[in-house]
């Protein structure tokens, strides 16, 4: 198995002062206790032989930094003004915020519990609701082979916490701002977001990872979403790090029967990124949509490991990854599409696509298909490359030049991502967070 | 359009014996063809005779190469243009198989193009009022609905809302000469009415019309001046309107037998 570094020791540390300084329910802490005994095990993943997961991304340079812990944290000078231009915005989105790991209470706003929903800190829940977060917490997102995961579920006793009751809609969307402020010396947060959507409910979800300044900082953040029979959920995901920044999210997503689950994922800044979702489609009928753009440059890498596991008859998957790599970046792309024997009638498209627009960059595209189902319609692809000679021709015969038309296309391809969010203040903000900083680059003919 | 200079009663596309290749392939084999503005021609022929990449190489294609012959256009030596250029001097070719863009939106694209095509003529750039005003007259012509202009270009289009798009292409760009590649090809009988309207209303004294075509049947919207018969790269007989009525009648084997004896 892989080898524990040396490092590992300051995360001992910081679990034991964090254990002393918290009080939280008996059941967590002997979650706590097994999930620091296995990080301990386990240690950081290695590119070792026959580690399919981690064969192209090398967390090297997050083992051997050093980071800072405080499990009491303060606002480091953040306000709501700061904050207004520093993450998607909409007053009127319900909104939990956390800077550098802590909730910040005076910055978050909740509706009221009594609309059938519940937005609170995880650590409010363990009081108010603690039957619902004993059943949900840590029981998707497995860390028995996952350093990560287990390295933050040891630190877990806080977090954004998300109940929506039984057939209850919620159009406002609730917005789980996690802001890194860049202090002087690296620090390590454990961001951790439990969401459970029952049945018939809907919601709209939007997850935020921004950065205040340069500095070096690692986050382990663990998201969990159960969806009953019939729940809709519309999930927002965007991690847009800073520059020196060490970002691995893990994401645990399992549908009862008839769920939906559409997710648009935005990737951009984080030296090093890693994001692993898993979805597991449990109950016929259920449906999950994944969206993803990633745009990387300068020497930031960014790998995306995107797993679907049809377990029931009926259901369908659309995976839409796209990326623009510039500069020296390395984008990865793995994941499978898993078809249970008893899957029937599954439905599963798997695409990445990739622009790669410097000599230097490079992609590493493997989706994996695995089908032990026979009565299914599936399909998956992945492409690195050029824009076709036919589409610039296409562009050139009304008038553009090749410079114009590569612009153009550059633009459009970023453009079908961020076109299925559906909200509309987001949007504005993807537009302009992605699409006024696109790669200057001209295709060549 | 270079126009001063130029003898006023020459023609608007002058080709001269033009050779063509794909690879080791020939495939245009000695076309001689002169255009007139006012002019409407039709290029028919059967399949793999060359049509399409006549009206390709016309437009610029890049994977064609000319391997001997010249075109003139205008007086100017056509080959020597970027396709761009081609499209900003007055070419416009309306694609057999139009191409998608993902992302990029139909209306975003006509206005991109609108604005070079303006400013390569020297006319002043359309106001978003000024260009939406010119769009809604165009698209009425081809019956184009505002909502597919939000869409992206030709994506999830059906065959017959691609070849209006592209007639729409031609209206807004407002060339001196329009190739048309099989535009009618694929249509139904009322796709193929809204599209032939939209090019007949494009027809002008100032203008010239090639439609490329296997079939005679959009001839009976648009009446051409001249016809001529494209068989394995070269034009083998040319006619008026009613070369292409007997063509219908008695088949492209008629043609090829009568050139053979």
């Amino acid at each position: 198995m892989t080898q524990a570094p040396a490092k590992n020791q300051s995360y001992r540390s910081d679990f034991r002062t964090a254990e002393q300084a918290t009080d939280s329910p008996a059941w967590l802490r002997d979650v706590r206790a097994e999930a620091m005994a296995r990080f301990e095990e386990l240690g950081f993943p290695t590119a070792r032989k026959g580690n399919e997961k981690w064969k192209y991304t090398n967390v090297a340079p997050i083992a051997r930094s050093e980071f800072g812990f405080d499990p009491k944290r303060d606002l480091n000078g953040l306000n709501a003004d700061s904050l207004t231009v520093a993450v998607p915005w909409h007053e009127t989105w319900h909104r939990l915020v956390f800077v550098d790991g802590v909730f910040a209470k005076d910055l978050s706003s909740r509706p009221e519990a009594a609309n059938g929903v519940r937005v609170s800190s995880l650590a409010e829940a363990l009081v108010s609701d603690n039957g619902a977060v004993q059943e949900h917490l840590a029981k998707h997102a497995l860390f028995e082979d996952d350093g990560f995961a287990a390295l933050n579920t040891a630190f877990v006793r806080d977090g954004a916490y998300v109940r929506v009751t039984s057939n209850v809609t919620l159009e406002t969307p609730i917005h789980l701002v996690f802001v890194s402020t860049g202090r002087a010396e690296p620090t390590v947060s454990y961001p951790r977001v439990l969401l459970v959507a029952e049945a018939g409910s809907r919601a709209t979800v939007i997850e935020s990872y921004v950065a205040l300044g340069d500095g070096e900082y690692f986050n382990d953040a663990v998201s969990e979403t159960v969806l009953g029979e019939g729940a809709e959920i519309e999930h927002y995901r965007l991690q847009a790090e800073g520059e020196s920044a060490f970002h691995v999210g893990t994401a645990r997503v399992v549908q009862a029967e008839g769920s939906n689950y559409s997710s648009s994922a935005f990737f951009k800044g984080s030296s090093l990124g890693r994001y692993d979702l898993s979805v597991l489609l449990d109950g016929p009928g259920s449906t999950c949509r994944l969206n993803g753009l990633y745009m990387t440059s300068g020497s930031q890498h960014q790998d995306n490991n995107i797993n679907i596991e049809h377990a029931k008859p009926h259901t369908t998957s659309r995976l839409y990854y796209k990326g623009i790599l510039d500069g020296k970046s390395r984008a990865v792309f793995g994941g499978t599409v898993l078809v249970r024997k008893e899957a029937q009638k599954t439905d599963a498209l798997q695409s990445d696509k990739n622009l790669v627009l410097s000599p230097d960059a490079e992609v590493d595209s493997k989706p994996a298909l695995f089908i032990y189902a026979d009565d299914v319609k599936c399909g998956h692809g992945a492409t690195a490359g050029n824009i076709d000679l036919d589409t610039v021709f296409y562009m050139r015969s009304r008038g553009l030049d090749v410079d114009a038309a590569s612009r153009l296309l550059i633009y459009g391809f970023a453009r079908e991502s961020i076109d299925t969010v559906r909200e509309q203040h987001l949007k504005s903000y993807l537009e302009s967070l992605f699409l006024e900083s696109l790669p200057k680059y001209r295709f060549e003919f | 359009m270079a126009e001063s200079d130029t003898d006023k009663n020459a023609p608007l596309l002058d080709v001269r014996d033009l050779h063509v290749s794909v690879g080791e392939t020939d495939i245009l084999k000695g076309i001689d063809l002169t255009v007139s503005v006012g002019e409407v021609h039709a290029i028919m022929g059967p399949n793999g005779s060359g049509k399409s990449t006549l009206a390709s190489v016309l437009a610029g294609r890049p994977e064609f190469t000319v391997t001997h012959g010249k075109v003139l256009y205008g007086g100017q030596n056509l080959l020597a243009m970027l396709p761009e250029e081609r499209a900003r001097e007055g070419i416009f070719l309306a694609f057999q198989y139009p191409v998608e863009l993902a992302g990029v939106r139909t209306w975003q694209f006509l206005r991109a193009s609108v604005d070079a095509v303006r400013r390569h003529r020297g006319l002043k750039e359309l106001s978003i009022r000024e260009f939406d005003k010119l769009l809604d007259e165009k698209r009425e012509v081809v019956k184009i609905d505002p909502e597919m202009l939000k869409r992206s270009v030709n994506e999830g289009f059906s065959g017959g809302e691609k070849k209006r798009n592209e007639v729409l292409q031609m209206a807004m760009l407002d060339p001196t000469l329009a190739v048309l590649d099989e535009t009618d090809s694929g249509l139904d009988i009322d796709a193929l009415k809204i599209v032939a309207e939209g090019v007949d209303r494009f027809r002008s004294p100032s203008k010239a019309i090639i439609l490329v075509t296997h079939y005679q049947r959009i001839l009976n919207y648009i009446s051409p001046d001249r016809v001529h018969v494209l068989m394995d790269g070269r034009i083998v007989r040319s006619g008026d309107r009613e070369l292409a009525l007997e063509l219908e009648k008695k088949g492209y084997d008629w043609i090829r037998e009568s050139v053979a004896a």
